[in-house]
């Protein structure tokens, strides 16, 4: 019996690189013996990212895309389909989470200089997954067609009418009618299930190429290829599988149980996961009186807001997005690490935290005078994290990086 | 291989590439054409037509045309004499500031000084704002002269659709195309446009 398996198995081999696959990317894959759990979050991501498709993939039979039932049929899958409601709440939970981790994901490449040489393609890549998903997320949303996938999408599909000359045909082009009518709702289904998805798992998988090519990093900012044993591993390195894979495991099995008191007993996260005006079915002749985006694009809202052109508020936004991807040459330090970095870099990753956190409230709730001033002092402290990042992590005194971990 | 077969190697390269992208744009053409508005959804957005002449004076109607309100006001003799009053308050009170199609014709904005057509999409964020015809102090204004409010965000227009100064609106609300044929108007379609 063993004896058969052992044929089959190297019949695959010989025809498929198991093995080699195997040795290169787990078990002989060197990962930094020292991480601490800013370092999970990355796997957390991916774990998310299957339950999306998953659930995805379920939620599309029960579905319609049209005008007429798109609404409905999100009420069918609750109250009609066995257990629809706890596939679509893992969906709508796993899509604000998929936000969390990867914020904090994000959030751990500045604090330790994760985008550092050679490491840029995988923080571009990285940037460029955070895009795609900002994108996803947002046809997602409109899909339910309630009252916020409705006005939401108006809001956004506005943005493009900012644009001078060809501002509002690229609208009618977007939505291919005069509202936001079903015929926006089905194409913003095949973008959502279909292309974005390709695109997603695309990126992820040339995230995880170039960063096995070019080694993980470490909270230290050590690189570990210095110091190699006689078979040219680093000392400072264990084998990803089985240890960084276990260490995940248990991570996991935290973040599943934060995602299980979510989705079974907070599925609406307070009306920021889903809107309460998102209960209602879109009418394009009635506006909610308080139109709020989800919380993840909120900081971003904001910045719209802060600026009164519209054309301005656009550019301003895009520009928070796009800026993430030149933090590899805004950086200037010798050093990659928050913990050997100087005092400037710590007061400015403080408050351009704070910031953030700040301008997220901010997007959330209405706007007074004084909530005006404070989304343009943020936005301001946020472009002056990056913009002076040349200046701060140049001109300060950094602390001497061990050589060893 | 010989420098003249390099080069004419190149020139084939060039030239087989050169014919290569050209059927780009083509081969994009139904992709980016299969967006817009379908021959149904032009349909279900043409014109609509109503009889007017129905409405009392003062009244103010509400149609929807490409699923976005449209708003018809019948002015009273009153009402048209009074705009002037409010021209002070206004923000943009000639329509300087958008595409006015009928700009100058008469005070109503319309093709017919009678009737006032114009969107009923508050120009800040998109509400539906309410017809408050009444001469009489109103909270969001003591010397209020009979207009729209915005319930959203408090942005404010007149009888005729102009924006206040100071609201959250810049511009005024928008007059789509439309024509009278006697007392039928047909909003989304104006044969003198």
């Amino acid at each position: 019996m063993t004896e058969i398996a052992g044929k089959l198995f190297s019949w695959l081999n010989t025809r498929l690189p198991i093995v080699n696959t195997f040795e290169r990317h787990l078990s002989k894959h060197p990962v930094p013996s020292k991480v601490n759990f800013w370092y999970l979050f990355g796997a957390l991501a991916a774990v998310t990212l299957i339950i999306q498709i998953v659930t995805g993939i379920w939620l599309i039979m029960p579905y319609s895309n049209t005008e007429e039932q798109a609404f409905s049929s999100i009420e069918y899958i609750m109250r009609d389909v066995d257990y629809g409601w706890v596939i679509r709440y893992m969906h709508t939970t796993g899509a604000s989470l998929f936000f969390a981790v990867v914020y904090l994901h994000m959030f751990r490449g500045l604090l330790y200089g994760s985008y550092q040489k050679p490491k840029e393609l995988v923080w571009i890549f990285g940037c460029t997954i955070y895009l795609a998903m900002m994108a996803e997320g947002f046809l997602g949303y409109v899909l339910p067609y309630g009252q916020m996938s409705y006005w939401g999408a108006q809001v956004i599909i506005s943005l493009f009418g900012a644009i001078p000359y060809i501002g509002e045909s690229l609208e009618l082009w977007v939505r291919g009618d005069y509202y936001i009518s079903g015929i926006t709702v089905s194409r913003f289904f095949a973008l959502h299930v279909v292309a974005l998805p390709l695109v997603l798992i695309a990126l992820v998988f040339l995230h995880l190429v170039a960063l096995h090519e070019v080694g993980a990093g470490n909270p230290e900012g050590v690189d570990i290829e210095e110091f190699l044993d006689d078979d040219g591993v680093p000392l400072d390195s264990v084998p990803f599988f089985p240890y960084k894979v276990l260490n995940a495991l248990v991570a996991i099995g935290v973040f599943m149980t934060v995602f299980s008191i979510i989705m079974f007993f907070f599925p609406e996260g307070g009306g920021y996961f889903i809107e309460m005006a998102n209960f209602e079915e879109a009418n394009p002749l009635v506006t909610p009186d308080h139109i709020a985006p989800v919380w993840y694009y909120a900081p971003f809202y904001t910045m719209l807001r802060a600026i009164p052109d519209p054309l301005g508020g656009l550019i301003v936004m895009a520009a928070g997005v796009a800026i993430f991807f030149v933090v590899p040459w805004l950086d200037r330090s010798k050093v990659a690490s928050i913990r050997y970095k100087g005092i400037y870099s710590k007061i400015a990753i403080t408050l351009f935290g704070v910031s953030f956190l700040t301008l997220g409230y901010l997007g959330t709730v209405g706007v007074t005078e004084v909530r005006k001033i404070m989304s343009v002092v943020c936005t301001v402290i946020y472009f002056a994290y990056f913009l002076l990042m040349p200046i701060y992590t140049k001109y300060e005194t950094t602390k001497e990086v061990p050589d060893r971990l | 291989m010989q420098e003249k077969d390099k080069t004419r190697r190149k020139v084939l390269i060039g030239l087989t590439s050169a014919v290569g992208l050209s059927g780009i744009p083509f081969a994009a053409t139904p992709f980016i054409a299969a967006w817009n508005p379908s021959a149904k959804a032009k349909a279900a957005g043409a014109a609509v037509k109503l009889d007017v002449s129905k409405m009392q004076f003062g009244q103010q109607i509400q149609v929807a045309w490409r699923k976005q309100p449209v708003f018809i006001v019948r002015h009273t003799k009153e009402s048209l004499a009074s705009l002037d009053l409010s021209v002070p308050k206004l923000a943009d009170p000639n329509s300087d500031l958008i595409e006015e199609p009928y700009k100058g014709l008469n005070p109503s904005r319309s093709k017919n000084p009678e009737y006032s057509v114009f969107s009923g999409v508050c120009t800040h964020l998109g509400c539906a704002p309410k017809y408050f015809p009444e001469v009489e102090p109103k909270p969001w204004d003591a010397t209020w002269n009979g207009g729209f409010f915005c319930p959203c965000h408090g942005s404010m227009f007149d009888i005729v659709g102009r924006v206040f100064k100071g609201v959250p609106a810049s511009t005024n609300l928008l007059v789509p195309p439309h024509m009278f044929d006697g007392s039928i108007l047909t909003i989304g379609e104006d044969r003198e446009l």
